[in-house]
């Protein structure tokens, strides 16, 4: 991809976290942290374990809610958020532990990512008519185009508890898909995969950032897969940021080499 | 071979997502529903008819009422016999403040009052769950109890307490009270029941039933996608409570002939809760499966005995009861979790192969 490439693709900030503080008793899990996210690109979060990465995610869609600082998503400031409010702005995501509907099948577990723009009355949909009715079908057509795109056909009527972790996630990512969300996030999407596995997620993560035009923001910790995959990327640790740019920056940067390799005191 | 789905080829999601979009089981469905109210009212007796299917029925509709609360939405409820007296008691003030209305509006009424009562109890439901959420529903079930017993206004202070059903007709044909004939009564009831199962069915399907499910599943990830938990809980105890309601009216117009609070006791409430889980979480079919075989089990027990020519005292054959029912629960909850409605499921995979190994 050249860079002009790139800059096309990438637009004007879509989220904007001011100052993030978030603690939980004595422990200061985020420390006055301040990111963006531009529109179109694929923005990794990376850092030791423990460094706050899961928790900032937990912050954007509203599960936490932080001490201090501010979020602006699409310019509007957002606190105190509640996690629906989130998703009916248009934030997405999938979990570090698989989060699915275990006892529903791949099919109405993607559909549920649809329920937000579901709007017949219990009526319609008590007696199947109408809006009950035609809603059903037009949003099938959609998540048949997400289980296409994610290569899942032959699982649709598989209750999800029963399919191996791989495709788990994969249908984990379809439901988050289904929502067409305007920012994706994705907790380590690729956490206990073999190698085969996390080029096949790798790729849908590109295909959705490029055919879709969805920003993604994503949490990994295999660092090949985040130097290849973003645009931009930032370090945490210990709760507060240590750096922040693109992958080549980053990767020379003294603190970050530091932190992940150890330095020795004096 | 016996069971085929094999060659059915569908074009449109339309036709995928039919209510049966299996054509055995289209017709199947269809054949039985149509033997149930037009060829059982005339090869049953009076017995059968009226002391056997009408409160299999009504037990089947208060079955799927739990089972949309508690096998869908994941919330226990130990109250299900206090919103059928709520159903009960209800349609009984509203049949006899409005004598000239239908009485399908009567028992419907019942349902809506339940319902509503059912969205007050479900309050809780946001901050508690499991265990604690039951026993709140056991509050529920001592209240309600308390309250239609010692409030005369809803019995519309009948000295006795205990008031009779009051007769009604439709189409010239009296459906309810003592002097109803077993079989206008039983179509009545055998109409409300496939209805009723029609729209659970629906609904558990569509948008509202993924809801619940995803409430019942991973309550964070469902509200991540959007899904609010208080609207969504709340719908499931209102539905719930509405077809408990509709069961609890059905009871005391077209089975007992009174409206009394000693039909809708806590062994009531353990009862539907028995048939939700012998018949199957989460299933439709299962509160039919469950309802029939818990209440026609002891009455099988009963005559069984005697069949066999045994002299077996009536107190043993209740201890055998109690035994058997017991264990039959651990059974299934060992065992198969997903009751009868799961080994039906799987007695058709089965049958989509036999008599082949593959």
């Amino acid at each position: 991809m050249t860079v002009t490439d790139q800059q096309s693709r990438i637009g004007e900030q879509i989220l904007h976290a001011e100052n993030i503080t978030l603690g939980f008793g004595g422990v200061k899990a985020l420390n006055d942290i301040s990111f963006d996210i531009r529109k179109g690109e694929i923005r990794s979060i990376i850092g030791p374990n423990g460094a706050g990465k899961s928790s900032m995610l937990n912050v954007i869609n509203g599960f936490y809610q932080p001490q201090e600082g501010t979020i602006h998503f699409k310019g509007v400031p957002y606190r105190p958020m509640r996690p629906y409010l989130a998703a009916s702005n248009g934030i997405a995501r999938t979990f570090q532990n698989i989060a699915l509907f275990r006892g529903m099948s791949t099919l109405d577990n993607i559909m549920t990512g649809r329920v937000l723009k579901m709007k017949a009355s219990l009526i319609e949909q008590a007696f199947y008519v109408l809006r009950g009715k035609k809603e059903e079908l037009e949003h099938r057509e959609h998540v048949e185009k997400v289980i296409d795109f994610l290569e899942i056909q032959a699982i649709r009527r598989t209750p999800v508890g029963r399919l191996p972790y791989g495709l788990q996630k994969r249908v984990e990512l379809g439901r988050a898909l289904a929502a067409e969300p305007d920012l994706l996030l994705l907790d380590e999407p690729m956490a206990g995969m073999n190698l085969e596995e996390k080029e096949d997620m790798s790729r849908f993560i590109v295909d959705v950032n490029e055919q879709f035009g969805t920003t993604i923001a994503l949490i990994e910790h295999d660092m090949s897969v985040v130097m290849d995959l973003s645009d931009r990327v930032v370090v945490l640790d210990y709760g507060r940021k240590l750096a922040d740019g693109t992958p080549d920056e980053v990767r020379g940067d003294q603190a970050v080499i530091d932190a992940y390799l150890g330095v020795t005191h004096e | 071979m016996i069971y085929r789905e094999a060659g059915v080829f569908k074009t449109s999601y339309d036709a995928d997502m039919a209510l049966l979009p299996i054509p055995m089981d289209k017709y199947f469905v269809i054949a039985v529903t149509l033997f149930a109210v037009i060829v059982v009212p005339f090869i049953s007796n009076e017995y059968w008819l009226g002391s056997i299917l009408v409160p299999v029925l009504i037990l089947s509709i208060a079955a799927i009422g739990l089972n949309i609360l508690t096998g869908y939405a994941g919330q226990v409820s130990l109250g299900t016999g206090a919103f059928m007296a709520a159903g009960a008691y209800m349609g009984y003030k509203f049949v006899t403040a409005f004598p000239d209305v239908n009485i399908i509006f009567g028992i419907l009424a019942g349902g809506v009052s339940s319902a509503m009562i059912g969205i007050v109890f479900g309050a809780p439901s946001l901050r508690i769950k499991g265990f604690y959420l039951a026993v709140t529903t056991l509050a529920a079930q001592f209240f309600l109890i308390w309250l239609f017993q010692k409030q005369p206004w809803f019995v519309n202070y009948s000295i006795s307490g205990v008031p009779t059903a009051p007769p009604r007709e439709i189409f010239g044909i009296l459906v309810t009270g003592a002097e109803a004939s077993a079989t206008a009564r039983y179509v009545f009831v055998v109409c409300f029941t496939i209805a009723l199962a029609w729209i659970a069915r629906n609904l558990v399907r569509g948008r509202v039933g993924r809801t619940w499910m995803a409430i019942r599943d991973m309550d964070i990830a469902a509200e991540l996608i959007g899904i609010r938990p208080l609207q969504t809980k709340l719908s499931a105890f209102a539905i719930s409570s509405f077809y408990c309601g509709v069961a609890g009216a059905l009871w005391a117009f077209c089975y007992i002939n009174t409206v009394e609070p000693s039909a809708f006791d806590i062994n009531r409430s353990f009862q539907i809760l028995f048939m939700v889980i012998v018949g199957g979480l989460g299933s439709i079919l299962g509160s039919f499966l469950g309802a029939a075989f818990i209440f026609t089990l002891p009455i099988f027990l009963n005559n069984f005995f005697g069949v066999l020519g045994l002299d077996v005292s009536t107190a043993t054959i209740r201890h055998i009861e109690f035994m058997v029912f017991g264990g039959l629960i651990v059974f299934f909850l060992i065992v198969e979790p997903h009751g009868l409605a799961r080994l039906w499921a799987l007695a058709k995979e089965k049958l989509r192969m036999w008599p082949f190994p593959y």
